[in-house]
């Protein structure tokens, strides 16, 4: 599981937004052995991928935010090459706390809806830290 | 303690249909995380709703607040809560979606929405309870 970040923040009336464009490249069945394939497989009506971004700030211990979602159906391809996303959701701070950020977690993390049953029936992550410059950008083409 | 909900919205698709049963859980411990379906009541309204988690901010002292959106819908759900409100909080969870039955709501939807349905389910229990009576 790999991904590529670049970013920078701009004011917004009194909150952080931060732009994060990224490359997601992921084999959701990679490493799993027979039996666990099967298992998943069977019961596995979706799966629901999620990009969230973790971070702490001087208001907040704990801030996170959802950047991009997607669900992928059973019998879609498993493999992700998602090259250049731009998050589907704002992230705006509560607050001033992306600027000069230099931890903010990425964590790209799935539920797996089961047909019938206990919910969800896995989740499964793999994350990368990325830093927020100290200064906001003025002018932005986005 | 696990109460069923019977899922009446379709703005949980794929996921969840009209007609799902749904199982719920109330432990208050349990800390509210992105992509986690909870289970949350707006103010002054009667039906709960259940949602995934979008965005949370959570204070040192275990103070949160948070932001919900249907799988389903192209917004988040802002525009349902109250007027002024923006955020969820902890006193609004009613539950946690643990595990679902699909489509078993399903009969009591149909018996609903056509009457012609329900009178012929109730003449085919009465038949069979006719049947029965040995």
């Amino acid at each position: 599981l790999r991904k590529n970040v670049e970013d920078f923040t701009g004011p917004r009336e009194r909150s952080d937004l931060g732009f994060v464009t990224f490359d997601i490249t992921a084999d959701i069945l990679n490493g799993k052995n027979d039996w666990q394939t099967f298992i998943f497989d069977w019961n596995v009506k979706q799966l629901f991928l999620y990009l969230s971004a973790e971070y702490s700030t001087k208001n907040n211990a704990l801030n996170q935010v959802v950047l991009w979602d997607k669900i992928m159906l059973r019998g879609d391809n498993p493999r992700l090459f998602l090259k250049d996303m731009k998050s589907k959701y704002f992230f705006f701070d509560d607050g001033n706390g992306l600027k000069g950020n230099r931890n903010i977690t990425l964590t790209l993390s799935w539920n797996v809806v089961p047909n019938a049953g206990i919910l969800p029936l896995v989740t499964g992550s793999g994350h990368v830290s990325v830093p927020f410059p100290d200064t906001y950008e003025t002018t932005k083409s986005y | 303690s696990t109460s069923p909900l019977l899922f009446f919205s379709g703005s949980m698709e794929p996921a969840f249909h009209r007609g799902d049963l749904l199982f719920l859980t109330n432990r208050i411990e349990d800390p509210i995380r992105v992509g986690e379906i909870v289970v949350f009541r707006i103010e002054g309204r009667e039906i709960p709703i259940v949602h995934r988690v979008l965005k949370i901010h959570e204070k040192q002292n275990g103070d949160i607040k948070f932001l919900t959106k249907g799988d389903n819908n192209a917004v988040d759900d802002r525009g349902l809560y109250k007027r002024g409100q923006h955020w969820l909080e902890k006193k609004d969870v009613v539950g946690r979606a643990r595990g679902f039955v699909p489509y078993i709501g399903i009969v009591t939807i149909l018996m609903n929405d056509y009457p012609k349905f329900k009178y012929a389910v109730l003449f085919l229990l009465g038949l069979f309870v006719l049947v029965h009576r040995e």
